[in-house]
């Protein structure tokens, strides 16, 4: 097993364990907001430690950047749609 | 049992949990995000069916714009549906029903089974005829010359729905505008993601169009993006749908299918019968058709979503 094998492997097992928290938190987590909170750290820093593990395994620069561009607008969708449920949650009062 | 097959197995799995999930899910709207769900999942499915063109289109169709439009569905049934009640068949309709599905499922069942293990394939030939199309990817070629025709016919059918949503409108709506006006003061989270999002999604679903040709991707997926694009900038209300009577937006549905079947005729004149392509031309011809199919796409779909006319037409422009 290489250097960069062990990287990946670190890496990428980093990130489903952030996911796996995430998802432990989505289902176990009281209400909406928390439970939001919960999902948008699987999104964010599972996905980017997932995608850092693959960078060093990408056989082009330019896969590479598109790996990074995948995160980046996953972070953007993620982001935002947590601001609108959030938002949608405090308009309806903390019923759901 | 490897690694990747136990994956394989996982994944059918859960694809058949989501399904029961979507089917016995209480409310539309639960159902709705299900089928999201069980979209995303199939367009995985496909990944590993190494079928990365489908896998797109079931992405960015059955799971994307087929899901905005069952959302949108579910949100205007909502009123409608506690109003009449919860009404349950009886039991004579409800056996018959379940009957009928059954027989349906054992039918599909029975002619997956009795499939013949090396199934006919017309892959050989398809890619003995590559090079003649110029293409690099053989699903493209498949839709655009193998069977051109049928591609074509599916894009009326997209312009014929469109039609049939617009025929919902009002009287007085006839010809207006679909959708919201826009807003003095946008939202500003949905408005700060469409300034973000449709530059750089314009530029991808253009690029996916482009590798078409060559690598997975095409018309189809390209302008869903393109759509999914202006359905964004729509949402967050930082324009508006122009009116339907519009003679652009009319001329921009009709485009792909009527360049299209000006291009089979022309064949048809040309190069010796309907949807031939002259040789050594074939590849800007069909990639001069998908940039109209392109087009049409990106219109349609959007304005699918949108829904009929809600406003009355303005004359003139002004009010």
């Amino acid at each position: 097993m290489s250097l960069v094998d062990l990287f990946s492997t670190a890496a990428i097992g980093a990130g489903v364990f952030f996911f796996l928290a995430g998802t432990v938190g989505l289902l176990r987590f009281p209400d909406a907001l928390s439970r939001l909170h919960a999902l948008t750290k699987a999104d964010n820093l599972g996905l980017g430690l997932v995608v850092l593990g693959l960078l060093p395994r990408s056989t082009s620069l330019l896969a590479a950047l598109k790996l990074v561009a995948i995160w980046a607008l996953v972070q953007l969708a993620g982001a935002t749609a947590a601001q609108l449920v959030g938002r949608a949650v405090r308009r309806k009062g903390s019923a759901a | 049992m490897s690694v990747l097959k136990a994956l394989d197995i996982g994944l059918a799995f859960l694809v058949f949990a989501v399904a029961a999930w979507t089917i016995f899910a209480r409310g539309a709207f639960a159902a709705t995000v299900g089928y999201v769900v069980y979209g995303l999942l199939l367009s995985l499915v496909w990944i590993r069916l190494f079928a990365v063109d489908v896998a797109l289109t079931e992405a960015a169709i059955g799971s994307g714009v087929t899901g905005v439009l069952l959302i949108g569905a579910a949100a205007r049934l909502r009123g409608a549906a506690s109003a009449a009640g919860e009404k349950s068949l009886s039991g004579a309709p409800r056996l018959l029903a379940a009957s009928l599905c059954i027989l349906v499922v054992l039918a599909l069942a029975a002619v997956v089974l009795l499939f013949p293990d090396q199934g006919p394939s017309l892959a050989p030939q398809s890619m003995r005829h590559l090079p003649e199309t110029g293409l690099g990817n053989p699903v493209t070629a498949v839709l655009i010359a193998y069977r051109a025709f049928d591609t074509m016919l599916e894009k009326v059918v997209l312009v014929l729905a469109v039609v049939g949503v617009w025929s919902l409108a009002a009287d007085r709506c006839w010809g207006g505008a679909p959708g919201e006006p826009r807003a003095e003061r946008p939202e500003p989270t949905l408005a700060f993601l469409a300034q973000v999002l449709a530059p750089l999604g314009i530029l991808i679903g253009i690029h996916i169009f482009w590798v078409g040709a060559d690598e997975p991707g095409g018309a189809f997926q390209g302008g869903a993006i393109l759509a999914a694009m202006w359905i964004i900038v729509v949402m967050a209300r930082l324009t508006e749908l122009p009116q339907t009577s519009a003679a652009w937006l009319r001329l921009a549905l009709v485009a792909g299918p009527l360049v299209f079947l000006i291009a089979g005729v022309a064949g048809a004149i040309f190069a010796g019968s309907f949807f031939a392509y002259p040789p050594g031309l074939a590849k800007p011809v069909i990639l001069f058709i998908e940039t109209f199919m392109v087009l049409s796409i990106a219109v349609a779909l959007p304005m699918l979503v949108a829904g009929p006319p809600r406003r009355e037409p303005k004359v003139d422009g002004s009010r």
